[in-house]
């Protein structure tokens, strides 16, 4: 008899594709995930799709349209369990950055004819509009910590995806501080821990992809990156980009926005 | 008359949202539309104000399947803004980078995306069932694709290493040669792909498209090259935006781009293939042949193949890019800021893409503009199913939808990096 295996959903909203791409890029688990777990419906991979409820929905992307907004209402009704994946989901993603100005200058830019958009004043994450039970973060998030976490979920037990800085994987991989050795700003101390210090790895400072660690202290690393010579609208971008709406970011950037 | 409308709500094993409707009356299509219902994200807007050096790690965010793309392209184009040329090996290495991501792309799409449709399966997880072994093998040469990414790029999704004026660190020799080895395996995998392809039991259908591509020198293009097309265009990246346009088209949902007084064209392997099949290495120039390509692909169903013998020749390049490679003295060459416009165009794998940026003096972006390859492709796309779906109208509505997905897939559209597409609402009133 066929075991019954629980189901899982991939949703998308506003978003580049890359934290479900993730999921694909898992080239030597793949199979053994579809074997473990029903793929009842991730349009990105398959046509077929398998009516809800879902044991587990994966969200990538962050809610930028009034029909987003109700749709996340009915993804959450149809899942038992509801992970985030990415830096959209968790924080509005880069397209948050509409929240810092005015929604329609934007549209104006890019497009000729401002009454054909539909579109939302701001780029919200997801636990913003429904609970949500876990929060896988990155911009994009990292395949290994993709599969702890569906590997947990299986288990019936809590991901391993450990709240320190990156400084702290930066020490595990012996890298030298480019803050301390190079003087080359850094992210690294009020970033959260996922990427296993990627960028400090080849020579430049972590910009921050994986949103702000627990307890930040924001504010004294920009007074040193004001000392390696960043002024205060250098300061005001480096939080500005695909973290931008988490709250430590957000607070922080306008901190510097004279 | 009769009226038959096919719809397909949610097109699947596409990025992105997408959804298309063709209506035919009296046994005759009437219209085609590819519906684009992905939410605006505004990139052009919100590059402004921004450092010419952040360019590369913002654009990649418009796409998470082609970042390398967007990056190379933003990356010549602010390099053309302040007079700098990136040559010897570090341009080398850019080639292998976007080697990386047509492996790696390219394969997503044939094993995951495509080859489903022609053997009757909803996915590749579906297919593994009874093809385990092939998918297996697809799997590992994504890998492989993927492999040169992470370790050139950091990651293979929005990688951290590259920069305007080069990379934050270049890679050693020795660190290359593991690479070496999976990509001989990779090689095999891609010739065995093209061989698997070749073999799929076509539609035969044609058009006669105005294909656009670069052309290298002498190189199959990646980063750079003059834009040309079938119909005798010739012209330098700069020169884009007086030859090519875009607009709104009643019917469509989309910014749809054309060639200016002439109208739809294709970019894309089709198009890369027929303009540059010449400087194709040899293994696969003769993959080609055996797979029965000719000199010109004018069947979009057989665009599985061309694709397939992109992945062999990138493998293959990869390989003598590894082999001639000698370590730069520098990772990067210095960059002054200066006031400046300009223009790139690149061949992501799935077709050209073109940005244009101009500078301040004190290095910021005072404007963007970027023209993603779903945008120039999706008025032959709606030709595509027009032309063809007249042939297909008596098949029951399930076959019939799904052959007009097919057409779709074709051509690999990703529609999370349609910039500027946009969702009309034709009776809002304002
Ligand atoms: S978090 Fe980053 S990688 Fe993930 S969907 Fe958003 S933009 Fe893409
Ligand atoms: S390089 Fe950055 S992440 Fe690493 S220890 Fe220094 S500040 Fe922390």
């Amino acid at each position: 008899m066929a075991r019954i295996r629980p189901r899982l959903a991939v949703w998308k909203f506003a978003s580049c594709d890359g934290c479900q791409l993730s999921l694909l890029d898992c080239e030597d688990e793949l199979l053994e995930i579809a074997g473990e777990i029903e793929i009842a419906h991730f349009l990105e991979a398959t046509r077929a799709t398998v009516e809800g409820p879902y044991d587990l929905s994966l969200v990538e992307g962050s809610v930028t349209t009034a029909h987003d907004a109700a749709r996340i209402q009915e993804v959450r009704k149809q899942s038992r369990f509801l992970i985030t994946i990415g830096a959209c989901a968790t924080a509005g993603g880069i397209q948050a950055l509409r929240n810092f100005a005015d929604v329609r200058e934007y549209a104006a830019i890019v497009y000729a004819r401002l009454d054909y958009i539909q579109t939302l004043a701001t780029s919200t994450a997801i636990a913003d509009h429904v609970k949500v039970d876990f929060e896988l973060r990155g911009c994009p998030i990292s395949t290994r910590q993709l599969v702890e976490t569906i590997s947990a979920f299986l288990a019936g037990r809590k991901p391993q995806t450990p709240p320190h800085s990156v400084c702290v994987e930066c020490k595990i991989a012996g890298n030298l501080c480019v803050m301390v050795g190079h003087g080359t700003p850094c992210l690294g101390p009020v970033t959260h821990a996922g990427c296993g210090a990627l960028c400090p790895s080849y020579n430049r400072g972590c910009y921050g992809c994986y949103g702000p660690m627990e307890t930040p202290n924001a504010p004294s690393l920009s007074a040193w990156l004001g000392k390696l010579g960043m002024d205060e609208d250098a300061l005001k971008r480096v939080y500005r980009t695909f973290n931008a709406n988490a709250d430590a970011f957000r607070e922080e950037s306008e901190r510097h926005d004279r | 008359m009769i009226v038959k409308t096919i719809k397909v709500d949610q097109l699947a094993r596409v990025e992105g949202e997408g959804a298309l409707k063709v209506v035919a009356r009296d046994g005759v299509v009437q219209s085609a539309e590819l519906n684009i219902f992905e939410p605006p994200r505004f990139f052009e807007a919100f590059l402004r104000d921004r450092m010419y050096s952040e360019a590369p790690d913002i654009t990649a965010r418009i796409c998470g399947i082609c970042p390398v793309a967007y990056q190379m392209s933003a990356i010549h184009a602010m390099e053309n803004a302040l007079g700098v040329v990136v040559d010897g090996p570090l341009r080398d290495l850019r080639r292998l980078l976007y080697c990386g991501e047509w492996i790696e792309s390219h394969t997503l799409h044939v094993y995951m995306l495509h080859a489903p449709d022609f053997l009757g399966y909803a996915g590749a997880i579906e297919m593994a069932r009874d093809h385990a072994d092939i998918v297996r093998r697809g799997l590992n040469l994504k890998k492989a694709g993927n492999a040169i990414i992470a370790l050139l790029g950091g990651r293979e999704i929005h990688p951290i290493n590259v920069r305007v004026g080069g990379f934050y660190r270049a890679p050693r020799r020795r660190e290359l040669q593991p690479l070496a080895e999976e990509l001989k395996r990779a090689r095999d995998g891609a010739l065995a792909t093209v061989r698997w392809t070749s073999g799929f039991d076509f539609p035969d259908v044609a058009r006669d498209y105005e294909f656009v591509a670069l052309r290298g020198e002498r190189e199959y293009p990646f980063n750079q090259g003059r834009i040309v097309s079938s119909r005798g265009l010739d012209i330098a990246a700069a020169e884009y935006d007086e030859h090519f346009e875009e607009s709104h088209v009643e019917h469509s949902t989309a910014l749809h781009a054309h060639i200016k007084a002439r109208g739809a064209y294709l970019t894309g392997p089709l198009a890369r293939y027929a303009l540059n099949a010449a400087s194709l290495s040899p293994i696969a120039r003769e993959a080609a042949r055996d797979a029965g390509l000719g000199p010109v692909c004018a069947n979009p169903f057989r665009s599985i193949i061309v694709r397939s013998v992109e992945v062999l020749y990138a493998c293959d390049e990869a390989l003598r890019i590894i082999d001639d490679y000698q370590e730069p003295e520098r990772p990067a060459v210095e960059i002054e800021p200066r006031v400046g416009t300009g223009y790139a165009a690149t061949e992501a794998p799935r077709g050209m893409l073109y940005h244009r940026y101009r500078l301040n003096a004190d290095g910021k972006i005072a404007d963007a503009r970027i023209v993603p390859p779903t945008s120039q492709n999706q008025p032959s796309i709606e030709e595509d199913l027009k032309t063809f779906a007249n042939a297909w109208l008596d098949l029951p509505d399930d076959a019939l939808r799904h052959r007009c997905e097919q057409t779709i897939r074709n051509h690999d559209p990703c529609i999370s990096c349609a910039t500027h597409f946009l969702r009309l609402d034709v009776d809002r009133g304002g």
